[in-house]
């Protein structure tokens, strides 16, 4: 299972805590584990991706082992610990406030 | 004995404030969908359990909320609203040219005969509509591909679809507004559309009549008379008594003719209330005093409200789709402002009170009547 952290604003629509686990079809992956998120809660459908374009939304961040995936490949295996779920897939916004 | 139902769409989350049919005691259930901006919150006439929340921020796009218990449950329904065939552009406010792009839904109008019809107007400007209770969203894009949608420019908010209009006794008849081009009309349930703005006269345009372009802030209609309709320009308060064909000004002797709410009375459709802004670059009430005008005589005529409402020192606006009015016997106005006041009135206007006076600034207020 994949460990992802969620932004706050997602864990209230989705009803989870903070971390949720999921299961992806084939290599984690950034896009796997979109699709796995929006297979296991339906009500974030659209807010992670356009659902036109399925392009990122563009103040959302992808971070995982201390290192910033946000801009790659969506197909590109994300790191080990990530894909045997001893290091979580974060979600991050951008700051909002001052 | 009657009670009403107060949705209330505020930047950051919805409130439901309920009282009997005095209205003077208030429960405040609150906020739903925290941090998120609701831009509308609706409840069907043809089932008054069945509610509509558009809820949106600029981090995750649109989520659209359905409850079928009168807002105590919800349920997120289907977030995609796709523009239909070519997707082209409209104006920027340089005038250069934009692709449309989907933002948010500004306004929810349910059917009022099936409680699975919705109507949904949003931003960039189109018109949306489902048969099914939200599960999927259809583009009436008749609308948006109507030959002048090229030449459509936003509005400070964003061009945006923000007032529909469903003509009771016509089921074919569709009056939108679009900040700023204008009133449209279809006549054929959304299939094809014309423009509607006919003297109407924008001095911010290089030719002020021109048939498209119009700032038009919100219209409103009493269900009786589905031939007047009350218009709040973003100057100019008008109206039309042969369904949009023509306009007329009414702004009469109000002491600013700008704004953006405008309603009408529930049993006397020629009694009709704006709240007058200072500007189009103060928007705030004039002179500090924070007043609803009410014309008594569909127009021209206007007498100030202030029994209740603060004579000093406020300076708030009351958003387009922020007042309404219920349907008990002494009919209540409701309005809530951008300094997150909620007031009521239940003698028409006579006498206000506030509901609320904290919450976040509001984005619309709606009212059921419940039996």
């Amino acid at each position: 299972m994949i460990r992802v952290v969620l932004p706050a604003a997602l864990r209230t629509l989705a009803g989870t805590g903070r971390e949720v686990q999921v299961e992806v079809e084939g290599e984690a992956t950034q896009r796997s584990i979109l699709d796995a998120i929006e297979r296991q809660y339906p009500q974030l459908r659209g807010t992670l991706r356009d659902p036109a374009t399925m392009a990122r939304r563009p103040m959302l961040r992808f971070f995982a082992c201390e290192e910033d995936y946000t801009d790659a490949p969506p197909d590109d295996p994300l790191p080990a610990p990530v894909a045997a779920g001893t290091e979580p897939f974060l979600i991050v916004t951008a700051i909002a406030g001052g | 004995m009657g009670s009403v139902r107060v949705l209330v769409g505020t930047r950051k989350g919805g409130f439901i404030l309920t009282s009997n049919e005095k209205r003077e005691k208030w429960d405040v259930t609150g906020p739903l969908f925290t941090g998120w901006e609701i831009y509308h919150l609706k409840g069907s006439p043809a089932d008054p359990d069945r509610l509509y929340a558009s809820q949106s921020r600029g981090w995750f796009g649109q989520v659209l909320q359905r409850s079928d218990d009168g807002g105590a449950t919800w349920n997120v329904m289907n977030n995609e609203f796709k523009y239909a065939g070519d997707v082209h552009t409209h104006k920027w406010y340089d005038n250069s040219d934009h692709p449309y792009e989907f933002a948010r839904v500004w306004h929810l109008e349910p059917s009022a005969k099936n409680p699975d019809q919705v109507y949904a107007g949003v931003e960039d400007a189109a018109l949306f509509v489902t048969d099914d209770g939200g599960q999927s969203w259809e583009e009436l894009d008749g609308l948006r591909h109507h030959p002048s949608a090229v030449g459509w420019a936003p509005g400070a908010g964003g061009l945006c679809l923000h007032t529909i209009l469903l003509d009771p006794t016509d089921g074919g008849r569709i009056v939108t507004a679009i900040s700023s081009a204008g009133v449209f009309k279809s006549d054929d349930s959304g299939k094809t559309w014309r423009p509607a703005n006919k003297g109407l006269v924008s001095n911010f345009m290089p030719d002020p009549d021109a048939e498209v372009g119009h700032c038009v802030h919100h219209v409103a209609m009493h269900p009786s008379r589905p031939d007047t309709l009350f218009m709040q320009k973003h100057w100019d308060v008008m109206r039309s008594d042969d369904g949009a064909e023509t306009w007329q000004e009414v702004s009469g002797d109000l002491p600013s003719d700008f704004g953006f709410v405008i309603d009408v009375h529930t049993h006397e459709p020629e009694t009709i209330y704006v709240v007058p802004i200072k500007s189009d670059q103060d928007h705030y009430v004039p002179d500090g005093k924070l007043r609803v005008y009410r014309s008594r005589t569909g127009g021209n005529e206007w007498e100030a409200l202030t029994n209740g409402l603060p004579q000093e020192n406020c300076y708030v606006n009351v958003l387009r789709d922020a007042m309404a009015v219920d349907r008990l016997d002494d009919c209540g106005i409701y309005f809530g402002t951008t300094g997150g006041q909620v007031y009521v009135s239940p003698d028409a206007g006579d006498t206000w009170r506030p509901i609320v006076h904290d919450l976040p600034s509001v984005l619309s207020v709606e009212v059921q009547t419940l039996s």
